[in-house]
């Protein structure tokens, strides 16, 4: 529904009427985001002092390298893995076998339900607290765990969504249920899937902030370590916000682009919750 | 296992904080999401596009640095939850517990908004044009036309939103809040031994907040698809 549709095209009265509410809320809207700049300007967090940091060439390579690289490292492993994890996870959900699909979905249901943050810890204290890149890994094998498990259902979803009479046609040709699922289905649900699972990407990049739990390497780490040098956080906050914001913004376009490449028109995946009990089953 | 066992009082107490953080910022961020949602399809400009930059801006901000926000920034502004002091029981809600409430709803919000965006592009176009033809305002055809369908189509996606609420409320832990996520840390600190059983505890209280939660949704979903 476009939001035309809700109001009538206005007319002279409500014309001026709505250019009273555009002022009123610019008007207010400016006023906060003064008093915010106002405040953070009297407690002396926009001094040049306080971003220097930011455009000394030293720090700017510790923030990208020690920094972004390493979130992007973690969040890059974790997805190559989830989306392994995922695929053998959602065969085996698709399985025609109730011994290969019940396990597989008690494993999904399972990691779907848990927050990453618990899973993180554990790992952490299962590879050992003071092991060298141990935080490391839990992140990356927490993230790995949940996003895989999403990305099981994604490709169920996915797999349902290709029309039945192409499974049905590689059938009727001869093929064998590897051969269709192969050859037949998963090329064509893939294509379907790729923009659920570039949004997948987000939330795992998202999550690596998690990792401060742990005391990962990334972003957050190197947040810390430079606000408590020159003691700004707020500048040192927005620089980071700002990166993972460029980040997923530049994620969510590729997100859009695979949408209208490969899906066209048809509508996005939907996914089912967790706890859905039907998803045990070939739906 | 049995460090659990034998801190059951401990362990339900940290669900206790859990569940509070997820009624509390749950209800907020549907109230605050639905108004957010309200901006962003009303007829000021200025206000959509307020809107679309809150939940482009939130939506992609990890929620750490949400936290972060309110523990670190929130205090130069004056806000400082200094004046939150509840004690029900042997709960105490103080500043902590205020802080992880507002960043937990100011996040969920933008994921609620943009749930309930969808469910409004999902009712017929048919529904506004006739509410408008029969004389009713924006306001009306809001409240009485579009929304009431638009809650109906966005129920799936709001349950995840929720759903997602309740694993986030784990963060709440980085921050100092003593729920479920801490006290898992601290007992695997404690017992080492026993991480696996301790893991394992914690988890399924996790996963029966998560299917209850679910339950509901799921049950609702079907009384409303009779009602239709």
């Amino acid at each position: 529904m476009r939001t035309s549709v809700l109001f009538d095209a206005p007319g002279p009265r409500t014309v001026r009427r709505h250019r009273l509410y555009s002022l009123v809320a610019l008007v207010a809207l400016l006023g906060v985001l003064a008093f915010v700049v106002k405040r953070f300007y009297d407690a002396g967090q926009f001094e040049g002092d306080k971003w220097e940091v930011f455009v000394t060439p030293d720090y700017v390579r510790v923030i990208l390298v020690d920094g972004l690289l390493n979130t992007l490292k973690m969040a890059a492993v974790a997805i190559v893995g989830a989306t392994v994890l995922g695929a053998a996870l959602g065969v085996a959900k698709l399985s025609d076998h109730a011994v290969v699909r019940w396990p597989a979905w008690l494993v999904v249901e399972f990691f779907r339900a848990v927050p990453v943050l618990l899973l993180m810890v554990f790992t952490w204290y299962f590879i050992g607290i003071n092991r060298d890149g141990g935080s490391f890994w839990a992140v990356v094998i927490a993230l790995t765990l949940y996003n895989g498990s999403v990305l099981a259902e994604v490709l169920r979803a996915g797999v349902n969504a290709v029309p039945k009479g192409q499974g049905e046609a590689a059938y009727a040709i001869g093929m064998r249920k590897a051969q269709v699922m192969n050859i037949v289905l998963l090329p064509q649900a893939v294509k379907i899937m790729l923009p659920a699972i570039i949004s997948q990407c987000i939330v795992a990049l998202k999550d690596t902030a998690l990792g401060q739990y742990v005391v990962a390497p990334g972003l957050t780490r190197i947040y810390k370590e430079i606000y408590l040098e020159f003691n700004n956080r707020v500048p040192t906050m927005i620089v980071i916000a700002s990166l993972y914001i460029i980040v997923n913004l530049l994620l969510t376009a590729l997100a859009t682009w695979a949408q209208k490449r490969f899906v066209g028109e048809k509508k996005p995946l939907e996914v089912s919750l967790v706890g859905n009990l039907e998803g045990g089953r070939n739906a | 296992m049995e460090a659990v066992f034998d801190n059951v009082d401990a362990y339900l107490k940290a669900f206790g904080y859990t569940l509070a953080l997820f009624l509390v910022s749950g209800v907020l961020s549907m109230v605050l999401g639905t108004f957010l949602v309200a901006l962003r399809v009303g007829p000021i400009a200025v206000l959509r596009w307020a809107g679309a930059t809150y939940v482009t801006l939130v939506r992609n901000t990890p929620l750490v640095i949400v936290f972060a926000f309110f523990s670190f920034a929130a205090p130069t502004l004056g806000i400082r939850f200094t004046w939150l002091d509840v004690h029900i029981d042997d709960y105490d809600f103080t500043a902590l517990f205020g802080a992880a409430v507002a960043s937990l709803t100011l996040y969920t919000s933008s994921f609620v908004c943009e749930a309930l965006r969808a469910g409004v592009n999902a009712v017929p176009l048919g529904q506004a044009e006739a509410a408008r033809a029969i004389g009713l305002p924006f306001s009306g055809v809001m409240s009485q036309v579009v929304l009431p369908q638009a809650l109906r189509a966005s129920l799936p996606p709001l349950a995840s939103v929720q759903i997602a609420l309740i694993k986030n409320t784990s963060v709440a832990a980085v921050f100092g809040v003593a729920e479920a996520t801490a006290q898992m840390r601290g007992f695997t600190n404690d017992f080492s031994s026993q991480r696996l059983g301790i893991f394992v505890a914690f988890a399924i209280g996790y996963i029966v907040i998560v299917e209850v939660v679910s339950l509901l949704s799921a049950s609702l979903e079907r009384r409303w698809r009779a009602a239709t």
